[in-house]
C-alpha cells in the first residue's frame, strides 16, 4: 500500500513534475511538519459558532452569531491573499511518515465532535436567549458553514473505505447536515463520472450554480440510492434495510434533529433546515467550482479517456488549503483518491483556478463574474475548441457561435 | 486462489478473502466478478486494470 502511495504515475504525465518540486522539498519539510499542529484548525472552526454563541448571550449583541460567516467569506480571502500560495509538497518519504500517521485521523475524530457541539450549543443559545429574526439567520447561516466544513471532513474519512473507525466516523459527521449519501455517491458516483456530461456533481460552461444545484441535489442523491441498491442486492438483501449506508447517517440526523426540537422547542425547525441547506450549499459551491466545463475525451469505443490532472481546478492557497484539508489540491486527490489530506501534492502545469475556494464560492454567487472570471480560462484550456468542453446543452448553440475557433485549436 | 493487486492504491483482491462489504463473498473468483467491478477501495480503476500477482 505504501509503495503505491509513493508512485506519481496516473493522471499527472508531464515528466518533469518531480524534479520542479524537489527543490522546494528540501527547504519546505520544516513547514510540511509544523502544518501538523496547524490541522487543528480543523477543530478550532467548528468552535468559532461556539464561542461567538457564548459572547452573544454574555454580551447580549447578537451579531457575534454571523462570526463564522464573515471569517468564511471576508477574512479567509484576505489570508488567502497574504499569505499566498503553498509551494511545499511532501517528499516520498514524508509521503510515507505522514500518510500513516494515525494523528491525522484522530484529528478528524475530533472535528466530528466539535462539528456536532457547535450545532448543539448554538442551537441551545438561540432557543434560550432572545435574539432578532436577522441574528438568528446568522446563527444558522453560521452553522451552515460549519455544516459545510464537516463535509470536507467527511470526505476525508468517507474516502478510507477499508478502515471501519472512519467510515463509522465519516457517517456520524456527515448526518450533521442531513448528506451522510455523500461518501457513496462521491467515491463511487463522481469519482467515476467526473469530468462527463453523465456527472450531476460536475458543473458545465455556461451553467450557472443556480441552475447546477437542481441537477446536482436530486441527481447525486439518486445515483447513491441506486449504487447502494445494487450493493444492498448483491448481498441478497433489500434496499429498505438498516445494512444501507444511506439510511444509517439519516437515522443519526433524524434522531438528532428529533431529540433538538423536542428540547430547544420549534425555533430548531427554521435553525436545523437552513444550516442543513446552507452545508449543502458549501458542497455545492466545492462541486461548482472543481471541475467547471472540463471534460474527458470519448475513445471511439465509447469509454471516457482516464481522468487525468488537467480534469481539475486547483488552487494552492496556504490559508484555504489547512481549512479545507488540501481539497483543493484537486487534481491528486482524483488521481489518488484514497491518498490521506496531509500528503496531497500539488503540481505545476495543472488547470488552476485564479482564488482560493472562499473566494471562487463568493464569486460564484454572481454568475456573469463567475463567468468573466472562468470562461476564458475554460476556451484556453480547450484551446479554442468547445468541441472539448462539457457546455450547458441549453447554451450549446450559442457557446458554441460565441467561441468556438477551430483555427486556434488547429494553431495551437 | 489468485490475488490481485489495484495499480492505483494498492488494494489486493484476495480470492480467498473476496470483497464481503460489496457483495462478493469470500472464494468469489476473479474472473466471476464483473468487467466493470470497481477496486473497492479508491473506485477509480476497474477489473481489466488489476494486475495478478505472482506468487
Amino acid at each position: 500500500m505504501t509503495e503505491n502511495i509513493n508512485k506519481i504515475q496516473t493522471g499527472i504525465e508531464n515528466s518533469g513534475v518531480e524534479d520542479a518540486t524537489a527543490t522546494a522539498i528540501e527547504e519546505d519539510s520544516g513547514w510540511i511538519k509544523s502544518k501538523r499542529y496547524l490541522y487543528w484548525t480543523s477543530m478550532v472552526l467548528p468552535g468559532v459558532p461556539i464561542l461567538s454563541a457564548f459572547l452573544a448571550s454574555e454580551t447580549g449583541n447578537g451579531l457575534w452569531l454571523w462570526s463564522l460567516l464573515f471569517a468564511w467569506y471576508a477574512i479567509l480571502p484576505v489570508l488567502d491573499h497574504f499569505l499566498g500560495l503553498d509551494s511545499a509538497n511532501p517528499s516520498d518519504e514524508l509521503v510515507e511518515e505522514l500518510g500513516k500517521d494515525r494523528y491525522y485521523v484522530y484529528i478528524m475524530y475530533g472535528a466530528t465532535v466539535a462539528h456536532w457541539l457547535a450545532i448543539i450549543y448554538v442551537g441551545y443559545t438561540i432557543a434560550t436567549v432572545d435574539f432578532s429574526w436577522f441574528n438568528i439567520l446568522g446563527a444558522s447561516l453560521s452553522v451552515g458553514l460549519s455544516n459545510g466544513l464537516a463535509l470536507v471532513a467527511g470526505h476525508e474519512l468517507g474516502h478510507k473505505v477499508n478502515d471501519k473507525g472512519q467510515v463509522f466516523a465519516a457517517k456520524v459527521i456527515l448526518a450533521c447536515s442531513g448528506y451522510g449519501h455523500f461518501f457513496i455517491e462521491h467515491n463511487k458516483g463522481h469519482h467515476k463520472d467526473v469530468a462527463t456530461p453523465e456527472d450531476p456533481a460536475t458543473s458545465r460552461f455556461g451553467e450557472s450554480i443556480y441552475k447546477f444545484v437542481q441537477r446536482e441535489v436530486p441527481g447525486a442523491f439518486r445515483r447513491a440510492w441506486e449504487l447502494e441498491t445494487a450493493r444492498l442486492h448483491r448481498l441478497g438483501k433489500s434496499e429498505w434495510s438498516f445494512s444501507n449506508e444511506i439510511i444509517q447517517p439519516a437515522l443519526i440526523t433524524i434522531a438528532a434533529y428529533t431529540l433538538m426540537l423536542a428540547y430547544f422547542g420549534p425555533i430548531m425547525i427554521p435553525f436545523l433546515a437552513i444550516g442543513a441547506a446552507f452545508g449543502w450549499w458549501q458542497l455545492t459551491s466545492a462541486n461548482y467550482i472543481e471541475h467547471y466545463g472540463l471534460m474527458r475525451e470519448r475513445a471511439a469505443n465509447g469509454r471516457y479517456e482516464r481522468c487525468q490532472a488537467r480534469h481539475s481546478w486547483n488552487s494552492n492557497q496556504k490559508a484555504s488549503n489547512l481549512v479545507l484539508l488540501h481539497l483543493q489540491r484537486h487534481s491528486d486527490h482524483h488521481a489518488h483518491p484514497t491518498r490521506p489530506y496531509q500528503v496531497l501534492r500539488d503540481y505545476p502545469e495543472v488547470p488552476a483556478l485564479p482564488y482560493g475556494y472562499p473566494t471562487m464560492f463568493f464569486v460564484s454567487f454572481f454568475p456573469s463574474v463567475f463567468y468573466s472570471l472562468m470562461n476564458p480560462m475554460v476556451i484556453n484550456w480547450a484551446e479554442g475548441d468547445m468541441n472539448k468542453v462539457n457546455i450547458d446543452p441549453d447554451v450549446k448553440d450559442e457557446m458554441m457561435k460565441r467561441y468556438h475557433n477551430p483555427k486556434v485549436a488547429k494553431a495551437a | 486462489m489468485k490475488k490481485y493487486e489495484c495499480p492505483d492504491c494498492g488494494y489486493i483482491y484476495d480470492e480467498a478473502i473476496g470483497a464481503e462489504h460489496e457483495g462478493y463473498p469470500a472464494g468469489t473468483a476473479f474472473k466471476d466478478l464483473p468487467e466493470d467491478f470497481p477496486c473497492p477501495d479508491c473506485f477509480v480503476r476497474e477489473k481489466p486494470d488489476f494486475v495478478e500477482q505472482s506468487s
